[in-house]
């Protein structure tokens, strides 16, 4: 029962993206296309779920005092691994994410699963909670894209989602598209979640 | 003391676990990373080129093009396509630093008499919508069959022959002032260039 609750936060409740708002950096910056929302979501995920693992494995090994440089180290080495495996096997996809997969390490979503959650829980509660945040930050990012690219760019995947005909909206590409799209996303979720406590 | 020591001794031990785990990945994604850039790079001078049968990546020569602005010389590199032996085309990368958001790099495929074969744009920051259409075809199509001599290399609202990019014609400028740098260069060194090891 705990697992599955451990698991869902991320997706609804603590989602790092429309309720704790962490991680905007890449979120803004990467969404302009449903797919680099996917391919950013996954490799954060991939780091989250590595990096609790370890950590939550080390929780009793390592001294609190020197805990953040430690939590640091084991994420930057799972960040250098996915920015390798993926410009060796998704060569596209790691060219227009470019810059944004090294700074997964500064993601605050990751150091901060690390620190609330992962070095004080055993393993398998650290895996469940890496997955969930780690999904939840991407069906976030993955909206978020989605929205920009059919307005932005008239498709959706690459795919033509309008007629010819259809004009791009093409400021929802642009750094103020990103704003836009999610101060709106923002305002429904906390509409949403409003209605349901009451 | 002692308490100082196990700081010590636990993030040291995290830090050459990392390392080793690092080390075994670099050394298994070497291979396929570098395989992939030369793909990339296979992929553009094919663009560019008219049918070859050799391996223009290992047909190259690499010639000084002058200096960057740490006074570091800049190096040509120029691939030779060759059909049945015979020479019958060059691509080259040319830049310009001068687009609307930052250097535009190109590569060039040229006819051994100095005219354009095809151009494929490799990397822009330009504004999506507007200058990113330098990559579409119809504005790739205005440089085909062109040379120094048949071509006022300009765009038309500076009284040269080539259609600019409506909306775009600062990035419409720099292309073609890093094709005609280019095709200079190329006139310049068409000895060593093309007629070594022919």
């Amino acid at each position: 029962m705990t697992l599955t609750r451990e698991f869902s936060k991320g997706l609804w409740r603590e989602n790092p993206i429309f309720r704790l708002v962490l991680g905007i950096c890449p979120t803004l910056a990467v969404t302009t296309a449903a797919i680099n929302g996917i391919g950013m979501g996954l490799a954060t995920t991939f780091v989250l779920v590595c990096s609790n693992v370890v950590i939550s494995l080390l929780r009793n090994f390592i001294p609190a005092r020197v805990r953040i440089p430690s939590f640091i180290v084991v994420i930057a080495s799972f960040v250098t691994i996915v920015d390798l495996v993926m410009a060796g096997f998704f060569f596209e996809l790691h060219k227009t994410l470019g810059l944004f997969i090294p700074l997964i390490v500064v993601n605050c979503i990751i150091l901060g699963r690390a620190e609330a959650f992962a070095s004080k829980h055993p393993l398998v509660e650290s895996i469940a909670d890496g997955f969930g945040m780690g999904f939840g930050f991407t069906l976030s990012l993955l909206v978020l894209g989605s929205i920009r690219e059919v307005l932005g760019n008239g498709t959706i995947f690459d795919v033509p989602a309008f007629g010819p005909g259809y004009f791009p909206f093409l400021v929802m590409i642009l750094p103020p598209g990103a704003f836009i799209t999610l101060g709106f996303l923002l305002a429904l979720m906390n509409r949403l979640a409003a209605q349901r406590s009451t | 003391m002692r308490d100082i020591l196990r700081l010590i001794v636990v993030l040291t031990c995290i830090c050459i676990a990392s390392a080793i785990a690092l080390a075994k990945v670099y050394d298994l994604t070497k291979g396929p990373i570098a395989h992939q850039k030369r793909l990339e790079v296979l992929r553009a001078i094919k663009a560019v080129l008219p049918p070859y049968d050799n391996e223009p990546d290992r047909d190259m020569v690499k010639l000084a093009m002058g200096v960057d602005k740490k006074g570091e010389e800049i190096q040509g590199v120029f691939y030779r396509g060759r059909k049945e032996g015979r020479l019958n085309g060059v691509a080259f990368k040319v830049n310009s630093p001068e687009g609307y958001g930052g250097t535009i790099e190109v590569m060039v495929g040229l006819l051994p008499d100095g005219t354009v074969h095809g151009m494929e744009v490799l990397s822009h920051l330009e504004t999506p919508g507007l200058g990113a259409k330098i990559r579409e075809a119809k504005f790739k199509d205005r440089f085909k069959k062109r040379s120094l001599s048949n071509t006022k290399w300009a765009v038309k609202k500076d009284a040269g022959d080539i259609d600019g990019i409506t909306g775009a014609t600062i990035s419409s400028r720099a292309v073609i002032k890093a094709i005609r740098g280019g095709l200079e260069f190329y006139g310049d060194h068409e000895e060593a260039i093309a007629g070594s090891g022919q």
